[in-house]
């Protein structure tokens, strides 16, 4: 394999520092959600390649859990944000203002 | 040293990623974000894990991103190619990722991680479906419960409360 483990390490940072990057600038909630999956990959982008090189199967094993739990999120993420868009009529994330029902 | 399907996969990785934040229509940054995703799996196949690429093609790129695209379209056509958020905070935000970037790079190329490659064979992904099913297996359960309670909190959540059933034309 000619591809050290350095360099998977390092697309997973900037992929990282993107996924920050979004979080803290956008406010946009589905933009938002964008970022976090972002940071999601990076974690699993790392998990898979330490798992590679050590090498073990239990870090490809934990990526796959962690991709199912993700997807979860997601969908609970979404439908967060379709009730928050149903009550203020808005996706930008400075308009929820309150948390009551 | 890295080649070229490695520097194309980051690119592609990378470039879609900033694209998915930064353009202006959120359909086209859900289309950014499939990119991204697929970019990873690709990662996943260079590193000798197709179950978990396929895995990830199949619920990333498959499932998430299709939802997402969905939910964009749910929303006002205005709000969709509205870039909500002011330039102060912007720059800042750039900032604080590029010191990320070169600290967090600048520490893990100077660590020992650079010295570590190998030439050992990958792990066969049988193994993978083994332990999924012996000593991972009361994981698993409690992980497809977590995955039905999600998809029926958010279906409960998503529901709405002032359609009644007598108000349905069908």
């Amino acid at each position: 394999m000619t591809n050290a483990l350095i360099d998977f390490v390092l697309v997973s940072v900037a992929l990282l520092a993107i996924g920050i990057y979004g979080l803290s600038v956008k406010r946009n909630a589905i933009r938002m959600l964008f970022a976090v999956e972002m940071i999601v990959n990076s974690a699993n982008l790392n998990l898979v390649a330490f798992a590679r090189f050590i090498p073990n199967s239990q870090g490809q094993t934990l990526a796959l859990f962690s991709i199912a739990i993700a997807a979860a999120e997601v969908a609970v993420g979404l439908a967060l944000i379709i009730v928050a868009y149903r009550m203020y009529n808005n996706i930008d994330i400075a308009d929820f203002r309150s948390l009551k029902g | 040293m890295v080649d070229s399907i490695f520097l194309a996969l980051s690119v592609l990785t990378i470039g879609s990623a900033i694209v998915a934040l930064e353009i202006r229509s959120l359909i086209y940054g859900s289309i950014g974000l499939m990119l991204t995703l697929s970019g990873i799996a690709g990662f996943f196949l260079l590193l000798d894990a197709p179950f978990v690429a396929m895995f990830q093609l199949s619920v990333y790129v498959g499932s998430i991103a299709v939802l997402i695209l969905f939910t964009v379209m749910l929303v006002r056509r205005e709000l969709i190619f509205n870039k909500i958020e002011d330039s102060r905070r912007r720059y800042a935000g750039i900032g604080l990722m590029i010191i990320m970037m070169l600290g967090i790079g600048t520490i893990i190329i100077g660590s020992g991680l650079k010295s570590m490659e190998t030439d050992t064979a990958s792990v066969d992904y049988k193994k993978i479906g083994e332990d999924f099913l012996t000593y991972y297996s009361p994981a698993l359960i409690v992980m497809a419960l977590i995955l039905a309670s999600a998809v029926i909190g958010a279906l409960a959540l998503a529901r709405r409360e002032d359609v009644t059933s007598d108000q349905r034309t069908d």
